[in-house]
């Protein structure tokens, strides 16, 4: 006979511990709905065509976000047409050139790092190349920090995606007698085309909130610029500049900025997701 | 060992060792494959039948650690050469796989694709290499509407044939089957057979095969190795009628493998 | 036969020869490609060094100035031009720790209960809720913190910008981390090994405890490392709530600042020199620290990579 005495004591214990995932789980999603939900509300109440058709007011005046969209928009721009290739051929000389070479495993390490490091050090190391030596703020200095954060994000997700290439097709390829550069570009690039076109999209969904790196790149413009050599506005700059200010009218375009980059960055990540998905299936 | 006669050799394999880091794959092959005969390696799985095709078409220098010692002569030429250029060698030499392996594009670029690798034809004459190389695959018939639909979305089988067509479009002297009908069905298996029949007329053949009633059925020369050895070289029929080593014998009747 | 074998070889010549000049080609655009992809890997290990080297350079003054004292001393008094980072550091290592000792627990719990816990029909949803989640832009949860969190806790404890609602709010934001990375190699125990603790009679708990934490542990380990690197690093979320004082208190609900907060709210406006130099000492400070912790996380995770694939 089993001693069931001794078993009940394991299974309350079993139970209480059960308990706690729970209740860490439902206490974890709380706060973050929470946090969705008072976004969502604040949010979608200062949301109004306006937002999108109006530059950036004086603090305490009605006005939209109009010039900090436009210079999001073209860093953003920037941002990823640097990053991006850097990214993807970095990533291909990882999977397709090193063959576990001490060297790759120190860029693959030191990008990891990269990938997580404080963005705000990004901000300091931009300010001392291109802003210091120009004596100016500028949306280009915005668009290189940000492309210094795209590259480690793109460079991960395509040397993962051509990981994932059959090493049949790969072999295939190149008993037509083909060239490793013509292997890589025509058949492994598209057959991994929508991975990377995912480390692309969580690339942009990553740098399209970062706030630290612009504070000491771009600064900000009061108004519409297309001059990209010169001080641009951005939305996290003037979401942190309106939140903190006393106007109620500033704090609501705040709101307004933060729902629109939420959204999104939502909406690229799941994207990038069912992009990703639709591949392994 | 092989038999004696006085057929044309177009690939010569000579004392070939082949390493994976320090295993000992290969322990010194010496073989022969006749001018457009079909040869079939067989034996149990790691016996290095599979290795020794994939050395005929140096695809082992994709991987690091891996590397091969003594000669393989094809038309005279040691294709083992370190200044041997690879992209030419496998051009001159095609691979079939045991998946299939259509690329990510459509039918018509699959094959287009490799010949225009080589050679800058104009889109009419392209056309016909495309068309004449499906043929020879025996899919023409079954794709001929559909050029530009995915290679992907064939069937197995008609894939497995669109990745022979691929082969033989960029006219390579030697083709290497490697399991090519491991995947199929015993249909596509009889037209990938029956394929094979028809290129040797023009290719020199060497597939390898688990399926003793494959080797018996496509090849004139059966090789049989063993642990890295080849036991035995002769020409099928003999190699399955009356086979000079006991290890053959009872590797053709089942008794293990 | 070797008559006709003859003429095939020679009928082959002069599509070799176009092969060749064809191939002659292909050499050039594919060592252009090669260099090219090297190239840009190279530039991965060139933009650390240029962070690194950057960030010294800026140091200099302030290390010449003040040497080790900078680390000690807590004055920050612009006009005077005295700089000190050890209110920054405290700050930053307060917060960081609340963020932990909160997150980790939850974000383990988290995890547990969707490996161990969660029918199947809702375990696909939440793992893709909490990967959202870890993926908005910090300055949500500064500016949530800000807006609702701050009142909330003004009202509940009488304090509502301090260290603590700092650690708060970086402990809701490395959550989605922590949780997410420990699901992840909790995925990693092979099935067998579960089953043959159920197999003995284990409860989920004993199972958990006994075989997948402590199979999994240098990967917890790792995970909450990488979710440290993040709480240390951050700025927007810490900036909004930490109350910008540069002080050591001693009370938590007390405000504060963290390096990076002080970064981000002075060094826009400082002044070249001595100024903006300590600023950037606290910039080097700040990526030396997480360089660290995230070299030890990474190192952790490929440990327990590597387990998994052999």
């Amino acid at each position: 006979m089993k001693d069931t005495s001794k078993y009940r004591g394991r299974a309350a214990t079993n139970s209480v511990w059960m308990a706690l995932s729970v209740a860490a789980t439902v206490l974890g999603l709380g706060m973050l709905c929470l946090i969705l939900g008072s976004l969502l509300w604040n949010g979608l109440t200062s949301l109004s065509p306006r937002v999108f058709t109006e530059m950036t007011p004086p603090p305490g005046s009605a006005g939209g976000l109009l010039n900090a969209i436009m210079g999001s928009l073209m860093m953003t721009v920037l941002g990823v047409l640097v990053g991006a290739p850097l990214g993807i051929m970095a990533g291909t000389w990882l999977a397709e050139y090193s063959a576990g070479s001490r060297l790759a495993s120190v860029v693959r390490f030191i990008n990891d790092i990269l990938l997580s490091a404080p963005s705000i050090v990004i901000g300091l190391f931009i300010y001392t190349v291109a802003v210091e030596p120009v004596g100016r703020f500028s949306g280009i200095a915005g668009g290189l920090a940000l492309g210094v954060i795209v590259i480690p994000v793109v460079l991960r997700t395509t040397e993962d995606m051509l990981r994932l290439v059959p090493t049949a097709l790969r072999e295939a390829s190149y008993a037509l007698g083909m060239t490793r550069s013509l292997v890589i570009r025509k058949v492994i690039y598209s057959a991994a085309r929508s991975g990377i076109v995912t480390g692309i999209l969580l690339a942009v969904a990553r740098i399209s909130g970062e706030t630290a790196p612009l504070l000491f790149t771009a600064l900000n413009n009061q108004f519409f610029s297309w001059d990209m050599t010169r001080p641009m506005s951005n939305l996290p700059y003037v979401i942190f500049q309106f939140a903190s200010s006393p106007y109620k009218d500033s704090q609501s375009l705040a709101w307004a900025g933060a729902i629109i980059i939420t959204m999104t960055v939502l909406v690229l990540s799941i994207t990038a997701r069912s992009l990703s998905s639709s591949r392994t299936s | 060992m092989p038999a004696a006669n006085a057929l044309p050799e177009k690939i010569s394999v000579k004392d070939l060792k082949f390493f994976y880091g320090a295993n000992l794959a290969l322990k010194g092959v010496n073989l022969p494959l006749y001018d457009r005969k079909v040869t079939a390696f067989i034996g149990p799985s790691g016996c290095g039948k599979s290795t020794l095709l994939r050395v005929l078409n140096r695809m082992y220098d994709l991987y690091p650690k891996q590397r091969a010692e003594g000669e393989v002569l094809m038309d005279g030429e040691n294709i083992l050469d370190p200044r041997q250029d690879l992209n030419l060698l496998r051009a001159r030499i095609g691979m079939v796989f045991q998946k299939p392996t259509p690329f990510p594009m459509s039918i018509y670029e699959n094959i287009a694709f490799g010949i225009r690798l080589y050679e800058n034809l104009p889109k009419s004459e392209m056309d016909g290499r495309v068309e004449q190389a499906l043929r020879g695959a025996a899919l023409w018939d079954e794709v001929k509407d559909k050029l530009a639909a995915s290679g992907l979305s064939l069937s197995g089988g008609q894939q497995q044939r669109l990745c022979i067509a691929r082969s033989v479009a960029v006219k390579p002297e030697v083709i290497l089957f490697d399991e090519p009908c491991s995947a199929l069905d015993p249909i596509s298996t009889a037209k990938v057979e029956e394929l094979i029949d028809e290129l040797k007329a023009h290719y020199t053949i060497a597939i390898v095969t688990h399926n003793m009633q494959q080797a018996a059925r496509v090849s004139d020369y059966t090789a049989f190795m063993y642990l890295g050895d080849l036991v035995e070289f002769d020409e099928t029929d003999k190699i399955f009628t009356a086979p000079k080593q006991k290890a053959t014998q009872d590797y053709i009747t089942g008794r293990f493998g | 036969m070797v008559d006709l074998a003859m003429q095939a070889t020679h009928a082959e010549t002069p599509a070799a020869d176009s092969r060749l000049k064809a191939l002659s080609r292909f050499k050039l655009s594919d060592a252009v490609f090669g260099a090219l992809a090297r190239l840009s890997a190279m530039t991965v290990l060139l933009i650390l060094s240029g962070v690194i080297l950057s960030l010294i350079i800026g140091s200099l003054p302030t290390l010449r100035a003040y040497g080790f004292s900078f680390l000690t001393s807590q004055s920050w008094n612009p006009p005077l031009e005295k700089f000190g980072a050890a209110p920054s550091i405290y700050g930053t290592l307060v917060t960081s720790a609340i963020a932990m000792l909160i997150a980790v627990p939850v974000g383990i719990g988290v995890a547990i209960f969707l490996t161990e816990l969660c029918p199947p029909a809702l375990r696909r949803p939440v793992g893709i809720a909490i990967e959202l989640l870890a993926g908005i832009p910090s300055i949500i949860y500064g500016m949530w913190g800000f807006f609702v969190l701050n009142p909330f806790l003004q009202s509940v404890l009488g304090s509502g910008l301090s260290l603590f609602t700092a650690g708060l709010v970086l402990a809701i934001m490395v959550l989605p981390f922590i949780s997410s990375i420990t699901r992840d190699v909790f995925d990693t125990v092979p099935p067998m090994l579960k089953e043959s603790a159920y197999g003995l009679g284990c409860t989920r708990w004993e199972v958990i405890k006994n075989v997948i934490i402590p199979f999994t542990r240098v990967g917890i380990i790792g995970g909450v490392m990488l979710a440290l690197g993040r709480a240390l690093g951050e700025t927007m979320a810490v900036t909004f709530v930490v109350g910008n004082a540069n002080r050591i208190s001693a009370n938590l609900l007390d405000p504060g600042t963290t390096i990076s907060a002080t970064i981000a709210n002075q060094f826009g406006e400082a002044e070249p020199g001595l100024y903006t130099s300590s600023l950037m000492t606290l910039g080097l400070l700040l990526f030396l620290v997480t360089f660290v912790v995230l070299s030890c996380a990474r190192l952790m995770l490929m440990r327990l990579e590597r387990r998994a694939g052999a």
